[in-house]
Order: C-alpha cells, then structure tokens, then sequence
C-alpha cells in the first residue's frame, strides 16, 4: 500500500504529529469576506455613480474621485501614523469616499470632498478604532460637518442641464418655495434654498425617479439607486428592515403632520431618502445588529426625517436622522435583544 | 404536521462534500492486529477494567464496567489477549485508561452473544437492559448512556420517539449509508426504542439530500402505521436534537432542559441500528461504521470498523494520504469535528468519520475586525448574540458572557462559519462556557 503512514519510520510519524493542525471547531469557513461584502457596496453603488455623471456632467466624476482618493489616502496615511496595518484593501474607505462625494452638489469646489473625507475617516473611523467601530455613519457625519463649516457651499445646488447655474432642491421648493416666505428660515443654507426656491417650480414625478432633478450628486436618482439596493438584499449584504422600516415610517409620519398627499411622492422620491435608507442607516458599524432593533431604527430614523423636514429648519432631514439614531444604537440593542431559544417564560 | 421540507429558524447553508462517500457501500475494514479500548468513552463514570494484563478474551466479552447508573459498559472488539491497561489519549480529547489487546486474529465469539428472542416476547425493562448490557451510547457525538435515555422519570411523560437521520455535517455519510442500505434494523431499532419508553409513535427525520434514504425507510416502514418518514431541509444544524424536536414536533425544549422535558426522546442512527442489533443478535456495540473522507485521504470509504482500531489503521486501509501533507485530521465533521494531533489513537463508539484535510483547506485564514453585520445572530439557531458573548469572552468578562446565555450555545459554529471577517466566535464563547462552569463548581 502506498501509504506513506504505513512505511513511515518512527522519525516520520513525529513530523506527521508536529504538522496536524489542532484547532477548536469549525474547521471550515463560508466564502463570505469583508472585501466581498464592501466590493458588492460598491457594485450596488456603481450605476448611481455612472447616472449622477449623466446627470451633473463630468464635474460630478471629479468630486467622486477626488473623494474616494482622499479617503483612502486619508486611511493610510492615519494608520501608518498610528502604526496599524494598513487595510485600504478592505475596500471599505472607498465607500466612504464615494458616500460623501453624493451627499455633495455638482458645483462643490474640489478641496471640498478632502475635507470631508479627513473628517471622515480620521476623526470618525479612526479615531474610534477603525472599520467597524465607528459610532456614526462617516460619510454623513462629514456632510453635517461640512454643512455647518461650508453652508453655502453644500446648499447651492446645480440643476442637471448645464444652463442652469442653480437651482432649488424638489424639498427646498416645497419648504420655501410654496410658502413664499424664504427670509423667515433660521440658517444661511435655508435661506439660500430659499432665494433658489422663490418661483421655482417642481419637476414632473417620472424626472424625480430617474435622477434629472437638482439635488446631492448621487441622491437624485432614485431608479439607479434601487437597481443598486435590491442588488445588495439579494445577495444578502444588507437586511431589508432598516430600509422598510425607515421610508415606510417617514411616509406615515408625514402624513400624521398633514402633509397634503400630493406632496408625499415628492418627500419620497426627492432628497437623500432612498441613499440614506438603503446605503446609510443600513452602515454595519452604526446601526443594530438584532433584528428587531434594525425595525425600530429605521422607524426612528423616519419619524425624526420627517419632522425635520416639515418642523424643522433645514429642507432635508435624512442624514441628521440618521445620525441621530446612530448614537441610540447601543441602546437599542440593549432593548432588543433576542429571546433565546427555549427561554423560560 | 406538516410533511414537506421541515426547517428552522437560523442556521447555515453549507456545501455538504457527502458526494465522496454517499454511494460507497458499507465494507468491512480489515482486522486490526492490535485494539486500544478506552474505558471511558460516554457521559458519564467511567469503567473499571475487569480484565487484567495477560487475560484472554473473545469479542463481545466485557472488560470494562460500572456501578453508576449513567454509565456503559465496554466490550471487547476482537479474541486474542490483554496485553497492558494504560493511559493514552483518544479522540475526544480527553486522556483515559485502555485496554490494549492483541488480536488472535480468530474473531472467536463470547458465549454470552446470542440472540433474545422477539420483540413481543420482551418487556420494556428487559429491552433496557438488553440495550444496557450491550455498552449503547449516543454515536452522534455526545456519547450518552442510551439505557438512561430510555428511562425517563415517571413524571416525564414521553409521546414520540425520534430518530435523527439529519446527518447534517458536511462529509459524513456512515448514517446516510446505514438508511440505504439496512433500512429495516433502523424500523426495528425505532420499534424496539418505543417499546422501552412505552410510545406510539416514531418520526425519522432525514435531510431532502438523502432521496435514497427517504425511500429505503419509507419502504421498510411501510407496514407500521404509528412510524412517519420526514423530509427535513437541508441546513446546518439540521441535526441538532433541539433543532430535530423544534421542526417535526413543534416543541421547544427550554433553555437547560432535556428532550424528556418536551416529551420526546432522539436517538441517532447509528445508535438505533445498534439497539437493533443489540436486541436481534444479542450483539454489543464494538463495532460501527465510519466514513473516512475529504480531500486529505486517497480513496473516501464507508468502513465498518472495530472500536478500539487506531485511526491509523484505517487510513491506510483508504490508501494513506493524497499527495502533499495533510493539514488536520478530525474525528467527526468539518463544523464540529474533534481536530486530533497524532494518528494513532483509537475508534470510540463516538467516532462516526474520520476527515482528512488538505494543508491548504486546513490553512487558517486572516483575520479581520468585527464589521457588525450581524451575520451571527441572523444564524444562530439559539437565538444568541455572538458577537457580543465572543466580546466578552475574549476579554475574560465572563459573568457579561453568562449573562447574555453563552451556557445555552449548542456550540454548532454556524457563527463562526459564516463571518466574513473569520473571528473565532464560537472558539471564544466555548472558552467562556468552560470558565462559567468551572466557577460554579468551585462556589458548588
């Protein structure tokens, strides 16, 4: 028998023993990996990326690459301060790159997207212990930042035909724009939404879904966006809760705060809505890990968009929402935690 | 009750590699020349050799034996002579008294096998102790006394009796192929096992990826109107026992509780072919089918093999090693599978296969930080947080890692599986379980 036990000497066998690797159970491991799992983001991501360059022209591909170049810069450069092993290849800087280049108007100035990716990355990813530990979303948390610092940079919005230098937002429109009162809003970017609103006039419904409407560069098409997001749920990168939860509760907050229905579709269709639910609230690091909390999430994260949109001062609500129940996650999970099997009731 | 593809909720999909082995039949494995029998290999005491070095002993005759109630005897498996009692290590893990016996190569019979007689003529207590004397322990892994199984206390009031053909670890197809091809002891082991307990009714659970097996024991059952055949779906772990109640009985057995408490007993397949023979051919359990595979070894077989048999043995009956060096050699399945670090210990009435894997299937992969998915609470099939208890466990916070039920972790791996940053989930909540138990002896 050609075996190499069986002819084996005594010496052999020893080598044989210091060559078995002893470990605990399994044994084996699914294909699954964080690469997989943060490319199938971005192939999700890519037709949204390729409609908001139709859309907003190629000053639109330029604020997404100089995003994405500078949160993986960002990454590496910390993590060498740092001294940690570089990890640009989880693929995971990438999507926070491009997530703060779609929160960003087409006419935002190219050092804008580097700011928010240094925020981005090292205060919020990095400075609290890298992929997977960061408490909030990092790309929206760099739009709030920037917001704040740059308010009239964030909030000069272009429309898609080369034309017209500035337009108003569907939201801003139906905030300012119908009231006809733009000089009572509180903050500069509502004003400036404002002066855009007056006279402004909203687009057809059908310009709404497929993205040929003023707005963040990658939040305006909505046809794009859930080509991307039905991607992810089918193959099972992201749990279909927190986006159901999330725009099925914005829609019945709105209505409870008598929103003329007409109105509704706009809400839904327009603003950073369907980017937020199926590519931010549903951010791993940030949002509940137990089933039940992912509902109560997105229905929170509905409940305050909504408000904000129609109470508050700013047009969008979305990514102060989200953010918002970011920091309730551990709270949450706490509420949620799965009865065990068998329990004792 | 539902008859079409029972599941459950949580778990995993996971290729299941049964294709090397599952149409091989059933063969003999050659003689071993030389047998090491441990004398503990259940739940339980452990056996007193009742032989000594220099004796002579047939196959079947007892050697080792306890006065405790959860325990079982150990039976020779070959004829020729004691050579020495030691201590050695076996597959469990576990370091433990054998006895080594030498082969004479004649395989003489003790006297005391013979057959009982019908299954009408014996009452259930006889049944008990047929199966008690022939040493039956669980052969799915656990290794419990089945005699003890079958006793439950009066108050538990037991109504079905359950036969686990899940089989649902990748690789292993020694019960698949023992459905094939003798369905009839699996009906008359599912028969005798209901007429100890004093049930009605029997339920053969069988994952849909053994279509064979289905219709070998629907066949064989076909004329007993209180034994229903169930196609399970395929998903780890299917096999599970709580899992096995949970999908055909409908009942959750609680948390620290026994199949009894929901009033069900399982017995795996191997074990109810054995309960048969133990009762047809007053056979005791010293011998088993065992499926060596994977990619490790030359040709995969599907071998009856003597307990006590050193792995080594077998292997080499397979054809030894493939080419390259093999990367971990496990007694069981790749999800629960036991890693062994020598080849020369021995079968135990446990050892259902033997899976040699390749250097590189057995290479660990690179670990990454936890992302929160929450893949792991989605598999769970007890409903846990194993990220959290892994969390804990890891910082040695094991009164938080109580807390959160690590002590309810049935251990499967299917979290550990299905990370996609490979964190040793599972690895580091058993750890936890260990130290939670250990504290509680010590203030006990």
């Amino acid at each position: 028998m050609d075996s190499r036990v069986a002819s084996a000497p005594r010496a052999e066998e020893v080598a044989l023993e210091n060559m078995l690797l002893v470990s605990s159970s399994p044994h084996i491991r699914s294909n699954e990996s964080v690469q997989r799992i943060m490319l199938d983001v971005i192939i999700a991501l890519t037709p949204a990326i390729i409609g908001s360059v139709y859309f907003f022209g190629i000053n639109a591909l330029k604020l997404i690459l100089i995003s994405i170049a500078s949160s993986m810069f960002f990454e590496a450069i910390i993590q060498k301060l740092f001294g940690k092993p570089i990890t640009i290849d989880d693929f995971s800087a990438i999507i926070t790159g491009i997530l703060i280049a779609f929160n960003l108007p087409a006419s935002a100035p190219w050092w804008l997207p580097i700011m928010g990716s240094a925020f981005a990355i090292i205060v919020v990813k990095q400075f609290f212990g890298g992929l997977g530990s960061n408490f909030m979303n990092p790309a929206l948390a760099a739009r709030a930042m920037l917001l704040t610092s740059w308010p009239i940079h964030m909030s000069t919005f272009t429309g898609t035909r080369p034309d017209v230098m500035s337009a108003a937002t569907p939201l801003a429109i139906m905030k300012f724009g119908m009231s006809a009162d733009g000089t009572a809003s509180a903050t500069v970017e509502s004003a400036t939404s404002a002066s855009q609103a007056a006279g402004a006039e909203l687009p057809t419904l059908w310009n709404l879904f497929i993205g040929n409407n003023p707005g963040a560069i990658g939040e305006t098409s909505i046809l794009l966006l859930l080509i991307g997001a039905a991607y992810l749920i089918i193959r099972q990168v992201i749990d279909w809760k927190i986006p159901v939860a999330y725009i099925g509760s914005t829609l019945a907050m709105l209505m409870i705060l008598g929103v003329e229905s007409q109105f509704i579709p706009y809400h839904i269709l327009s603003g950073g809505l369907i980017l937020g639910a199926f590519y931010m609230a549903t951010d791993y690091a940030s949002s509940p890990v137990t089933s039940k909390g992912r509902i109560v999430f997105g229905i929170g994260a509905g409940i305050l968009t909504a408000i904000i949109r129609v109470n508050g001062g700013y047009p969008e609500g979305v990514s102060y929402s989200i953010l918002l129940m970011n920091i309730t996650v551990p709270l949450i999970e706490k509420l949620t935690a799965p009865k065990k099997f068998g329990e004792v009731k | 009750m539902k008859l079409k593809d029972l599941t459950f909720r949580g778990g995993v999909a996971v290729s299941d590699n049964k294709g090397l082995t599952k149409d091989l039949l059933i063969e003999p494995a050659e003689d071993p020349s030389m047998v090491m029998i441990a004398l503990h290999q259940h739940t339980g005491a452990p056996c007193e050799a009742v032989v000594q070095a220099g004796d002579e002993v047939k196959v079947g005759q007892v050697i080792g034996q306890s006065q405790a109630f959860v325990s079982a005897p150990v039976h020779s498996s070959v004829s020729g002579t004691v050579k020495e009692i030691v201590s050695m290590a076996i597959p469990t893990g576990l370091t433990v008294e054998c006895v080594v016996i030498e082969s004479d190569g004649k395989n003489t019979m003790d006297e005391s096998i013979k057959p009982n007689g019908g299954l009408e003529d014996l009452s259930p207590e006889e049944l008990i102790e047929i199966i008690k004397e022939a040493g039956i322990t669980g052969m799915g892994g656990a290794g419990f006394p089945a005699h003890v199984k079958f006793s439950p206390p009066a108050e538990k009031k037991i109504d079905t009796i359950l036969i686990n053909g899940a089989e649902c670890e990748p690789y292993l197809t020694a019960d698949h192929r023992l459905m094939v091809e003798e369905p009839d002891k699996i009906v008359f082991g599912l028969k005798v096992i209901m007429k100890a307990v004093g049930v009605d009714k029997g339920v053969i659970g069988v994952e849909v990826n053994k279509p064979d097996a289905i219709k070998a024991l629907k066949e064989a059952s076909r004329d007993e109107e209180n034994i229903s055949i169930v196609p399970l779906k395929v998903k780890y772990p299917q096999g599970d026992e709580k899992r096995l109640i949970d999908v055909i009985l409908g009942r959750q057995v609680p948390s620290g509780g026994l199949p009894m408490d929901v009033g069900a007993v399982v017995s795996n397949i191997s074990t109810t072919r054995a309960i048969a023979e133990a009762v047809m051919d007053g056979k005791p359990l010293y011998e088993r089918v065992v499926t060596i595979t994977g990619q490790g070894v030359k040709n995969p077989r599907n071998l009856v093999v003597k307990v006590g048999t050193p792995f080594k043995d077998i292997i080499e009956q397979c054809g030894g090693f493939n080419e390259g060096s093999p990367g971990k050699i496990l007694m069981g399945g790749p999800m629960m599978g036991i890693s062994q670090y020598s080849i020369d210990v021995p079968v135990i009435k446990g050892t259902g296969g033997i899976l040699v894997m390749t250097e590189e299937e057995a290479k660990p992969e690179p670990l990454q930080p936890c992302i929160r998915c929450g893949k792991c609470l989605e598999v769970c099939p007890v409903y846990l947080q194993p990220i959290y208890l892994s969390n804990y466990a890891l910082k040695g916070d094991f009164d938080k890692a109580e807390a959160l039920h690590a002590l309810d972790c049935v251990e499967c791996g299917a979290c550990s599986y299905q990370c996609p940053s490979k964190r040793p989930l599972v690895e580091s909540i058993r750890l936890a379980k260990r130290e939670i138990i250990a504290k509680r002896n010590k203030t006990n």
